[in-house]
């Protein structure tokens, strides 16, 4: 142990005394390294901070004051230090260090923050009798960074705020020791409370509106007002709460459910659309009527049939504003939320994947174009993966899929798409709650965590967003997660609840009030568990305290069930009784906190009619020069891109193989490091059969051309989970729309064409959608100035692999095999990356030709049951090109094209016929690997459908091509095209 | 086809779990699958009723993050098993029992002191040099060891997946010993240029020693060959289709993980096969 005798009392050094509690700060031994220092030498280095001499990192620890010293150190050197690794400075209370030649940096979060280190801790010591049962938090940690080196007290901040700290959620301290131990926050009382506002004017209620952060809006407030008329009284707090939380965006889909006069671009008629979802995307899959569609639309997940006696479902989430104010908070809770639907879809599924899309600023974006109250896209970034890492790794779920995008449109904005796949018996996909059942909530406790995460999120962001909506950030505890989970599918697979639903936005409103929309509910908030006293009872109610499940449970298995949770540590807490009152209501201490009317709650909700029109940018066609750096350096170019870049350092830091069912991995190859189209897994060990992941996203197309955006996307997603073996007449596909403000009628205008896109293409392609999620209001305001994201549809293919044995990688795997092009390649560079790089605008936009394209990935997957194909690419950003050269350095061969040979479509005069072929993104394309002995089995297949041979696979690695002219365009080693590939945007994934 | 399990078990095996473990379901299916009755029980179940011990012949405890891996990796399981479990798991070495920890498990194990029984620990499992949790497929190594039912200079490829699973020793002198008394057990190669099996080879670079571990050292065993662990998973390498290049490779019928797992539960059966 470092010799407490370094500390001292130091009331009279500082005003701002060390706190009153036992410390204890774990250091590294020199002797065994310092890794989290070196990293954050690194990124020191990286933010331009003078590299320190020494620089050391430590865990904290507080503990109350009343311990002995002897104790503390007994504490230390059992739980807190390891022999071999460790040293340790113990710190009596009101003392603290003497600096010596270090500076330190202290970081602690802020009461109420959600700290599940000092949890764990804190429940190690309770078993061990070394904290008493029941009482008030008591130990807390904190992040210690010592350093030595010529850094001010400037250095140190920039340090502490742009490195170590969120100070959204974290306090910092530097060069001082006054920790916020043992800080309480307000106080609130229990009870109802009556909140008058039959009197009010219609600008009152709006105001009343905004202070009370309802995020309701006028007609809303009118609504309410003229149902509480009718009643002849007053609203209570809780009721106004519950009706806030349940008419939020986030939980009602106002806008996708609404009216909009629509008028298209073009000069077409206008028309009304009455409820957008219903009249394209649910109406496709309403159409097509697929039998294997067991539940669309209607629970937490869709689920799909998978095998004879299983069915899988899935969901993906948005989490844009929490992780726009905390990345790593918002972006772990975003994983764990959606894993909650899953585990709440049907009777519960086991989560068997994971999958994240991040959509951010340019990483190289100079620090003066970062507006002020946001963070820098890497920062951004860093944090959002370490969220998902750091959740998702703790759950035991294989994180296989995903993506980031990048555009200056999401510098204020940044997206963050989770998603969770599971598997339960096809028994379990039905639940129903029945008068009389007991609710019950499983799980964490409830706390003052966020609170107004629903409405919060309806919202636009702006640059106070940091400080006003901090209590709707939470950081996550994913054991608590997986605990329940564990005891959640025991309980499930014993027969002992009927129905379960997830407590997301909204907290035990939503929960108990879609539960019970069609019986009826009374809850008493008694004996819910709290994790520290101190809420008012609608806080309680609407608390959105992560990892909490709500059970409907027949009375006679209540004992079994409470009794199964806590043998694995769980809580398992009663909260009331479904009735068949048809009415909502909320006790707290033997009065009624509220009272609602379940039809008024879920039917009560005002239409408005939004005005919607689109008219097409008038912007010139730049054509298609040829790339005045020449085709090799315009290719070494696109693959350095963030775009197409590796995004290893971020795949590595996932857990995708966990479970032990992994196929195809996000990366293959033979170095392992080349980029896979979709992923494959084997969810259950009995069945060859499988699913592929397959996502599809644009950030340039949809301001040119939001209807083409929207196929495009659909498409790219098709064609990631057929190019691994999926087939493609059993694919789902999910939407999630991240749209700027839709009461402006250019944003709603688009919305309305990529939502008939999205039916067009589900006709076509035969593929349903089974389950969406939005997220509007994705503005900024900073002054007077609105700045929206562009409108960006992430699109999630989940296809059924019929045999895990068939299926395909993307990797060149022998010289003397042929590469064919399937699909044809036409004029359409608007929004591509070899635009984007050489700063043009405009352009045709990729379209989709709904006749051939389905029967083309039909014709595809063919192919690859019967064997006939070695390896198998989409041509997606980048083109031909891009592809080409992912195939070659994934397989570490080489390649020989000719372009000549490209199924091409009339090109416009005075386009560069090379530079087409090469970059154009057009859709439906693959390139196909093909033993010469299966070129003709091939060939018939795809005959009929655009598909030539351009080459042949080299054992030489280079990458050849011959332009239309049939001279020499471009030869490149495959070692050059990977050093480009792995040498731009690499940087460390350290603390966030 | 997808290998099944032996309808005739030869031995009797128990995979531990805790809040936080996660790699339960695939190392239940390896050693179902080498063989082996097992049996999934939560730690709290164990400890209530440490007889059932006696009953097996493997204890395997499983990977994930034990209680969040708060605090340290292992750390609080290793607690828990050390306050409730201690005296009956040496036992049940001490009267033949094979006990083995995979990744978490290896570091709960560590954390237990079951390595270097009756002495102060002078191990460790701790951060990556990379400072990041890491996924990716390494290549192992059985090395000459007490744990003779590994085989000796067999080549494994398997994938990692921690945060913390760099072996360090406090001293030099810590590491020569687990030489001599033949505790290294499963070291970190070059698939490329693998060695001879016991060949001191100098430090590999990163990724082939993903971790940075001293030795290259993955795993380790106790003095007797009964108490293994091991920061890679082969139980995530059971079926054809699990290698990360197996479209390049030809007709496969398991995983080489499987193999792991079968000497494993020859070793533990009681009664010979």
């Amino acid at each position: 142990m470092l010799p407490t005798a370094e500390a001292s009392k130091d009331e009279t050094r500082s005003h701002h005394p060390a706190p009153d509690a036992w410390r204890v700060e774990v250091f590294r031994r020199a002797a065994v390294g310092d890794p989290e220092g070196a990293a954050l030498a690194e990124a020191m280095a990286e933010l331009g901070l003078a590299a320190p001499a020494e620089v050391r990192v430590a865990k904290g620890y507080l503990f109350a004051p009343g311990y002995a010293q002897e104790s503390i150190e007994a504490i230390a050197r059992r739980v807190l230090a390891d022999p071999v690794v460790n040293e340790v400075r113990v710190l009596a209370p009101r003392a603290a260090p003497r600096p010596g030649p270090f500076q330190r940096i202290l970081v602690m979060s802020r009461p109420g923050v959600m700290d599940p280190v000092a949890h764990t801790v804190e429940e190690l010591l309770v078993r061990s009798g070394e904290v008493p049962r029941g009482g008030a938090p008591a130990v807390a940690t904190y992040r210690v960074v010592e350093l030595r080196g010529p850094h001010g007290a400037a250095e140190l901040t920039q340090l502490a705020t742009r490195l170590l700290a969120n100070e959204t959620i974290e306090v910092v301290r530097i060069a001082r020791e006054d920790l916020p131990y043992g800080e309480r926050f307000p106080q609130a009382a229990r009870g109802r409370v009556t909140v008058p506002l039959l009197a009010l004017g219609g600008d009152e209620l709006v105001a009343l509106s905004r202070t009370g952060q309802l995020s309701l809006t006028r007609e809303e407030m009118l609504a309410i007002q003229a149902h509480y008329r009718s009643l002849g009284r007053e609203p209570s707090a809780c009721e106004l709460e519950t009706l806030a939380q349940t008419w939020s965006e986030h939980c009602k889909h106002k806008t996708l459910t609404g009216l909009v006069e629509f008028t298209p671009p073009d000069g077409g008629t206008p028309r009304r659309i009455d409820n957008l979802l219903k009249s394209t995307i649910a109406r496709a899959t309403h159409e097509l009527a697929r039998p294997w569609c067991v539940s669309v639309f209607e629970d937490n997940a869709g689920i799909v049939a998978f095998d004879q006696g299983h069915d899988l479902c899935i969901k993906v989430e948005t989490h844009n504003h929490p992780s726009a104010i905390d990345p790593y908070g918002g972006a772990g809770t975003g994983i764990g939320g959606v894993i909650r639907d899953v585990l709440g879809a049907g009777r519960g599924a086991r989560p068997v994947a994971n999958l994240d899309a991040f959509f951010v600023g340019p990483p190289e974006l100079p620090k003066e174009r970062v507006p002020k109250g946001t963070m820098h896209p890497r920062r951004i970034l860093r944090g959002v993966v370490a969220g998902v890492r750091d959740y998702g790794n703790r759950m035991g779920i294989p994180t296989v899929a995903g993506g980031v995008w990048f555009d200056e449109g999401y510098v204020t904005n940044p997206l963050v798409y989770a998603g969770t796949v599971g598997i339960l018996p096809h028994a379990a996909a039905h639940k129903e709650v029945r008068p009389g059942d007991v609710i019950v909530s499983v799980g964490g406790r409830t706390g003052r965590d966020g609170i107004h995460g629903a409405t919060f999120s309806s919202i636009e962001l702006s640059e106070d967003s940091e400080t006003v909506s901090s209590s709707a950030v939470q950081i996550g505890d994913p054991i608590t997660e997986k605990r329940t989970l564990d005891c959640l599918l025991a309980a499930r697979d014993r027969g002992l609840y009927r129905a379960v639903t997830d407590c997301g936005a909204g907290g035990f409103s939503s929960a108990v009030g879609e539960m019970g929309e069609k019986t009826g509910a009374e809850v008493e908030l008694d004996g819910v568990r709290l994790k520290y006293p101190g809420l008012a009872s609608h806080e309680i109610w609407i608390s959105e305290a992560q990892e909490r499940m709500v059970l409907a449970v027949p009375p006679e298995k209540l004992d079994e069930l409470v009794a199964l949770f806590a043998a694995e540590d769980v809580e398992a807490t009663v909260l009331g009784r479904f009735t068949d009152t048809k009415r909502l209501v909320v006790k707290d201490r033997g009065e009624v906190v509220a009272e609602l009317d379940m039809h008024f709650l879920h039917k009560g909700t005002p239409r408005p009619v939004r005005q919607a029109r689109w008219e097409r940018p008038r912007l010139a066609d730049p054509g298609c020069p040829a790339p005045r750096e020449g085709h090799a350096r315009a290719l070494l170019g696109l693959l350095a891109a963030p775009e197409v870049a590796s995004k290893e350092w971020i795949v590595r830091q996932y857990d995708h193989e966990v479970q032990g069912n992994s196929v195809v991995k996000p990366l293959v190859g033979v170095r392992g490091d080349a980029p896979s189209d979709g992923s494959v897994l084997q969810p259950l060990a009995s069945s060859r059969t499988g699913f592929a992941l397959g996502l599809g996203a644009s950030t340039r197309f949809g301001a040119l051309d939001p209807y083409r955006m929207a196929l495009a996307v659909i498409d790219e997603a098709l064609r990631n989970v057929v190019a691994v073996g999926a087939d493609p007449a059993r694919v789902a596909i999910l939407d999630n729309f991240s749209w700027g403000n839709c009461n402006e009628p250019d944003r709603m205008g688009a919305l309305v064409l990529a939502a008939e896109a999205c039916y067009d293409a589900a006709k076509a392609f035969g593929t349903p959608f089974v389950s969406g999620k939005d997220s509007l209001n994705n503005e900024y305001r900073v002054g007077g100035e609105t700045l929206s994201i562009p409108p960006t549809l992430l699109v999630t293919a989940l296809g059924i692999v019929p045999d895990v044995a068939r299926c395909v990688t993307m990797d060149l795997k022998r010289a003397g095999n042929r590469l064919y092009l399937v699909g044809e390649t036409r004029a359409e560079l608007g929004g591509s990356l070899f635009h984007h790089l050489a700063g043009r605008g405009g352009g045709t936009v990729p379209e989709v030709d709904l006749a051939r394209a389905p029967r083309l990935l039909a014709a595809l997957h063919a192919a690859i049951a019967a064997r006939e194909v070695a390896s198998c690419h989409d041509l997606s950003e980048g083109g031909l090109a891009v592809a080409a050269a992912e195939m070659a350095l994934g397989g570490g061969l080489g390649l020989a094209l000719e372009l000549a040979r490209v199924p091409v479509a009339s090109l416009p005069e005075g386009w560069d016929a090379d530079a087409a072929r090469l970059y154009s993104e057009s859709t439906t394309r693959f390139l196909v690997e093909v033993a010469p002995a299966q070129a003709p089995a091939f060939e018939r297949r795809l005959a009929g459908l655009p598909c030539a041979a351009l080459g042949e696979v080299l054992a030489a690695p280079t990458l050849r091509v011959a332009g239309v002219s049939g001279k020499p365009l471009l030869e490149l080693p495959v070692d050059e095209l990977a050093r480009a590939f792995h040498s731009a945007f690499h940087f460390q994934g350290g603390a966030p | 086809m997808s290998p099944m399990p032996r309808t005739d078990p030869i031995a009797r095996a128990l995979v531990l779990r805790s809040a936080g473990t996660n790699c339960d379901g695939e190392t239940v299916r390896a050693l179902e699958l080498a063989g082996a009755e097992t049996t999934l029980l939560h730690l709290n179940a164990l400890a209530r009723d440490p007889a059932r011990l006696a009953e097996q012949d493997l204890v395997v405890i499983a990977g994930g993050f034990s209680y969040g891996d708060y605090v340290a990796a292992g750390r609080i399981f290793g607690l828990e098993l050390a306050a409730h479990l201690r005296a009956p798991l040496e036992r049940f070495v001490a009267d033949g029992g094979h006990l083995v920890g995979v990744c978490n498990g290896f570091q709960i194990l560590v954390e237990l002191g079951l390595f270097q029984p009756g002495r102060p620990r002078t191990i460790a499992l701790t951060d990556n040099a990379s400072n990041r949790f890491e996924c990716r497929w390494i290549t192992l190594r059985s090395e000459p060891c007490a744990a003779r039912w590994l085989g000796t200079g067999e080549l494994m490829p398997v994938p990692i997946a921690h945060g913390e699973g760099r072996f360090v020793t406090g001293t030099p002198e810590a590491l020569a010993e687990l030489f001599a008394r033949g505790q290294v057990a499963l070291t970190y190669v070059d698939p490329e240029r693998p060695g001879p099996a016991g060949a001191r080879e100098k430090l590999l670079p990163y990724p082939l020693n993903p971790n940075g571990s001293i030795a290259n050292i993955a795993g380790i065993c106790d003095p007797t060959g009964r108490v293994l662990g091991l920061m890679p998973h082969p139980e995530r390498n059971l079926a054809p289709w699990h290698h990360p290049r197996w479209t390049r490779l030809g007709a496969r019928e398991v995983g080489e993980g499987l193999a792991f797992y079968r000497r494993l539960v020859a070793a533990a059966a009681r009664t010979p096969a």
